[in-house]
């Protein structure tokens, strides 16, 4: 069987859904960035795929980089702030992070 | 193209990326001097960010003349469209400086990442509002995002803070991965990354509904961060709590007219047909009913913000969801597709500017006078500080929009744009006008509570000249455009193009 398109946009379907479930559903901070991780190579594979079967030219392989970067670098100042939170909590239950409310 | 004309484009380009480029020497600048000065919260620097943003203004303000350029192998764009937001940000940050000198929650802290970050976010924002291209989309609203996530946690040893940074950076994150699958989609379906050739590629063949309308909403995830709409407002009220209050000001004003700036052209430029010559409104691409989609969102965030709003304690969280409200009531604009549709969002959001950012600085003394942001402690506030009590009176007439103030000029404009568009939106007219008298309730509410209700103590209490300065130069503008707009209109009009087509 040949791998083509639709199996690259399926296995990027399942990871966006796998993606989304964690997000709505954990508790921990940590768990909801590797969700949002998860959502994000999901669309990553989606530019590859389509750079490789419709697109003639590199810009979807061009965009994946750059999403790797800013990937990288969100996930670096998101995690400074859930250590700082950490100190002040000594949690990173997202329940728990509550005195904001009303 | 071959390469050396490409090179030779790049170099053209980079003379029409004055501002954007001194904004980035500014950041170096602020850097660099931050390591020489001794004391990390000597004023100095804030007084170098306030000359560098002086600076990158007059650089901005010259580029009005110059029409409207593609740069950079198309993209960035030069149009006046981009120029009014521009400035618009630059008024915001160095308002923001002003509020930040003087704030008494940021004394004792360094103050040299704290102006650094806030001019790299102001950089991050020019790029929003001149994007046309996908990566460059991502890449300005990424790099916004991850500065705000920092300098809402400025006050890291303060629970509340670290809270309020910890719930923006994760909707933050979600919402901008959401949007980039809807990217990788829309990519898939047209091959390319320009909003242009997207938008020809769109117009000249039919595209699956389906695939595209799931492309945009999943899209408009991260637009609806930005300008905190329904369903994605959830961070906003945690967030303008727990920020600095500056930063509060700055978050409120800043990113939501950016993500105006960044949605107007995307669904303008991709999704919509282009106007017939000379005609003033234009129609959305047959296979995908944005406008609906935009409409529902418009009427679900101004309700909702105004109902929730009707209940809140905490003056900042107050706001939040005002400020959600008039996320909703802006948006009307850009639903009815017409150059005056456009022009009553960009006059909206100029005078929501003035009206908001006053309301904040009110916040803000009130917070260094009282150490309260609790509305039931304004009791009586009128006779023990007028000033700022009848600034703020000023600031609500406006944000609920009442004449004679700038505020009711603005919802006039986005009203008369969605009556003049036909019978199609009469409803969101109508769910638009409910909700001004809701707001009415709850900015009367705080009046009353500053004006009628006895204070607990009788004592004056003195302003410091510094905010009684600041607080006339936002009110009277207030006043001023409410009565006399024609500079603001005139400003408005002749930015509402923007570059539609290469």
């Amino acid at each position: 069987m040949e791998v083509g398109l639709n199996h690259y946009l399926a296995l990027a379907a399942i990871l966006f859904s796998l993606g989304l479930f964690a997000v709505v559903t954990k508790k921990n901070a940590v768990t909801v960035l590797m969700g949002v991780e998860l959502i994000l190579n999901a669309a990553n594979i989606n530019f590859v795929a389509f750079a490789r079967f419709i697109d003639t030219d590199l810009d979807g392989q061009i965009i994946a980089v750059f999403v790797i970067v800013t990937a990288a670098a969100a996930a670096a100042v998101a995690l400074a702030i859930v250590l700082n939170l950490y100190e002040r909590l000594k949690s990173i239950n997202l329940d728990e992070a509550d005195s904001l409310a009303g | 193209m071959d390469y050396s004309s490409i090179i030779k484009d790049n170099l053209i380009s980079l003379n029409y990326f004055l501002p954007e480029l001194l904004l980035t020497g500014l950041i170096i600048v602020l850097v660099i001097a931050d390591l020489f000065l001794k004391d990390e919260r000597s004023p100095w620097l804030s007084f170098v960010a306030l000359a560098g943003c002086v600076v990158v203004l007059l650089s901005v303000i010259a580029q009005f003349d110059l029409g409207s350029r593609s740069l950079f192998q198309h993209m960035l764009v030069v149009d006046p469209f981009s120029v009014f937001f521009k400035l618009l940000f630059l008024a915001s940050a160095i308002a923001v400086i002003f509020l930040s000198i003087a704030s008494v929650e940021l004394a004792g802290r360094p103050v040299g990442e704290y102006f650094t970050l806030l001019i790299a976010l102001t950089l991050g924002l020019f790029l929003m509002a001149s994007s046309t291209n996908l990566v460059t989309i991502l890449l300005s609203i990424e790099f916004v995002s991850i500065v705000s996530f920092v300098l809402a946690t400025y006050l890291k040893t303060r629970r509340r803070s670290s809270e309020a940074g910890l719930k923006y950076a994760i909707y933050g994150a979600f919402s901008s991965g959401l949007m980039l699958y809807g990217l990788s989609l829309l990519y898939g379906l047209t091959g390319t990354l320009n909003l242009y050739e997207i938008g020809d590629v769109l117009a000249s063949r039919d595209s699956n509904g389906m695939a595209l309308t799931l492309s945009t909403i999943l899209i408009l995830a991260g637009f609806g961060y930005k300008i905190a709409s329904v369903p994605f407002h959830f961070w906003s009220p945690d967030v303008y709590e727990g920020a600095p209050t500056p930063i509060t000001a700055f978050l409120s004003i800043g990113p939501k007219a950016a993500g105006f700036a960044v949605l107007i052209r995307f669904f303008n430029v991709a999704l919509a047909g282009e106007p017939a010559n000379g005609a003033s409104q234009w129609s959305a691409l047959p296979e995908l009913d944005w406008p609906m989609i935009l409409a529902v969102v418009s009427a679900i965030t101004m309700t909702l913000g105004n109902l929730v709003a009707i209940v809140q304690t905490n003056i900042k969280r107050l706001l939040a969801y005002s400020s959600i409200a008039h996320a909703g009531y802006a948006l009307m604009g850009v639903v009815v597709l017409s150059q005056d549709g456009i022009y009553a969002t960009m006059f909206y959001l100029a005078v929501y500017y003035l009206m908001n950012l006053g309301a904040f600085l009110v916040v803000i003394v009130f917070q260094d006078l009282l150490g309260s942001e609790k509305i039931a402690d304004f009791k009586g506030l009128a006779w023990r500080a007028p000033v700022p009590a009848i600034a703020m009176a000023v600031f609500l007439v406006s944000l609920t929009g009442l004449p004679p103030t700038a505020g009711f000029i603005g919802k006039f404009y986005l009203f008369a744009a969605v009556i003049k568009a036909g019978p199609a939106f009469y409803w969101l007219a109508v769910v638009g006008l409910l909700n001004s008298v809701v707001a009415l309730y709850y900015y009367a509410r705080i009046l009353k509570t500053m004006f009628f209700d006895k204070a607990a103590e009788e004592n004056s209490i003195s302003v410091s000249p510094y905010y009684v300065t600041l607080l006339a130069l936002l009110a009277a503008p207030t006043i001023i455009l409410g009565v006399y707009w024609a500079p603001l209109q005139k400003l408005a009009t002749n930015s509402v193009e923007f570059l539609r087509a290469l």
